[in-house]
């Protein structure tokens, strides 16, 4: 292994450390539902993050597979966090002022430095962009625990309890960069690039990115999910009518995302954003929030097609 | 028969638009992908362990969450509705709009500010409404939808449109793990610094959006249109 995979190993093995102790939590948690199921779902988890790497690939399949199961059945559920008293928090703000901010511009900013530094001075190759993501997290960590003058005790508290927060679904994101990688294995894009070279003209690199931009709005209205349209739509459409036509692939991801966030803002599908928040600030039309959105959505739509055009190529 | 391939797309559409568990609708679609495809059972097992493996990096998000909770523990959260509190003498469409714009810079530096429950609802429509009435005196029901309309939309653009600034938003992740197991060289930091452009569009149209609300609010009082 090269120093930058021995160095993204030990992150991994770190993130599989705090899905350990959210599973030991569950565990230890009386009154917590479904302890078993939950913490075995951690647990493999854990498993696959510390040494599917070093085993036959299968194994992480089957692992996958149970992941699956233990969600399907509704298996995986929340214990106790050790959540903050408000009091305290208070007191605490007001003692800090607005230092506290200091912990979260560091995360993001000694990422971006860390990164650059890594892709230029040769001696510092170990530190990709996604390393650089972990140097950051444990750097940031340094600085609030210095800051606060916090007892470690919080690391794991707070890190558990956030991590139970996300849930499962927190690892939504690699499956469906996975089911990406099945897809193209399987050929699912050239599949879909056959049907869609119907409706993109020869060459026409404009109309390419309406399509791509637009579908993403598309299935992002109908699935709900930004995340599972990228997968399919970028497979399908992106790579073979735009980067397999020299188009920049970090223009066209970037922006194929937030495009379909675009679908994501006039959808009733993205329930947790248009549907339930409207129930919650007791709004009298249920469909306000969507109502207020669409414009907005329109205009954003068309104009990452033109970012998309104009920077891409 | 070609088309049966697209088989597993038909699958995640209709998972996640009828709701059903969400990992288990993307291992389902996978698994059905590969056999229809032709795979060996084996054969599948092994490319969703492989890709499984080298997708680890969509999640790297989570070593950011120690130092968030910590954080938050500290009273992140309080300062950011301390500062929006400190506002004073805005209109309803300002206030909105300087919501949307500390929306957008928390997103883009990962901070959690709690969202509709915890901000929206106790803060920004507070603010936004006690605004109009400051200005219209009562107001009904359709400004007062128009209004809390607006300032949960405002949570939405700046949630959406900046967390990919972030290089360790899972969403970035997501485009790097998808685009380099398709053997694309991506970095997370050019993603993040792509994602720029369009963070900052965002909170323009939203400039644009919550002025033109102030007018659209003062024919409203006036019983001019209704909406």
């Amino acid at each position: 292994m090269t120093p930058a995979q021995i160095v993204a190993e030990v992150f991994y093995s770190l993130i599989g450390l705090v899905f350990i102790l959210v599973g030991v939590k569950a565990l230890r948690d009386p009154g917590a539902q479904k302890k078993e199921t939950t913490a075995a779902f951690w647990f493999v988890l854990a498993f696959t993050f510390i040494l599917g790497n070093y085993l036959p690939k299968w194994i992480t399949g089957v692992c996958v597979i149970a992941l699956a199961v233990l969600t399907a059945i509704n298996g995986v559920r929340q214990s106790a966090n050790d959540t903050p008293d408000p009091k305290a928090v208070r007191a605490s703000a007001d003692k800090f002022g607005y230092k506290v901010f200091i912990p979260a511009l560091c995360l993001a900013l000694v990422a971006v430095v860390a990164a650059t530094l890594g892709g230029s001075v040769p001696s510092l190759s170990w530190l990709t962009a996604n390393n650089a993501i972990g140097v950051s997290g444990v750097i940031a960590l340094l600085v609030a625990l210095i800051l606060f003058r916090a007892k470690p005790a919080y690391i794991v508290k707070d890190g558990t309890r956030l991590m139970d927060n996300v849930g499962p679904i927190g690892i939504l994101p690699q499956l469906l960069s996975a089911l990406g990688a099945l897809f193209t294995a399987a050929g699912v894009g050239t599949v879909i690039a056959n049907g869609v070279s119907a409706i993109i003209p020869e060459g026409s690199k404009f109309i390419a990115c309406a399509v791509y931009c637009i579908a993403m709005a598309l299935f992002t209205i109908i699935m709900g999910n930004g995340f599972a349209a990228f997968s399919v739509i970028t497979v399908g459409i992106g790579i073979p009518f735009l980067i397999a036509q020299g188009a920049n692939p970090v223009v066209v991801g970037a922006l194929g995302l937030t495009a379909g966030y675009c679908g994501t803002l006039c959808t009733p599908m993205a329930a947790n954003f248009n549907i339930m928040p409207a129930a919650l600030l007791e709004v009298k039309n249920k469909y306000a929030i969507i109502k207020s959105q669409l414009p907005v959505a329109v205009i954003m739509l068309v104009i990452h097609i033109l970012l998309m055009y104009f920077f891409a190529f | 028969m070609e088309i049966l391939k697209l088989i597993g797309v038909l699958i995640v559409v209709i998972g996640f638009a009828l709701k059903f568990d969400t990992i288990a609708t993307v291992v389902v679609a996978g698994v059905v992908t590969g056999l229809v495809a032709g795979m060996t059972p084996m054969a599948i097992l092994e490319t969703l362990g492989a890709s499984f493996i080298t997708n680890r990096t969509a999640t790297l998000f989570v070593l950011t969450l120690p130092c968030i909770g910590i954080c938050e523990r500290f009273g992140l959260k309080e300062k950011a509705i301390d500062f929006i509190r400190s506002i004073k003498n805005a209109t309803t469409g300002r206030v909105i709009l300087i919501y949307q714009a500390i929306r957008t810079l928390a997103a883009a530096f990962s901070v959690r500010l709690g969202g509709h429950p915890q901000f929206v609802r106790p803060v920004v429509v507070p603010m936004a409404e006690g605004a109009a009435m400051a200005k219209y005196g009562q107001i009904d029901d359709n400004v007062s939808d128009t209004i809390r309309g607006a300032s949960a939309a405002a949570e939405n653009y700046g949630n959406f449109y900046a967390q990919n600034c972030f290089m360790g938003a899972s969403g970035t992740l997501l485009i790097v793990s998808t685009l380099t197991s398709q053997g694309l060289d991506v970095t997370a930091l050019q993603i993040a610094q792509w994602s720029i452009p369009i963070a900052v569009i965002s909170v323009l149209v939203g400039a644009w959006r919550n002025l033109t609300l102030d007018a659209k609010l003062e024919k409203m009082a006036k019983g001019g249109t209704k909406s």
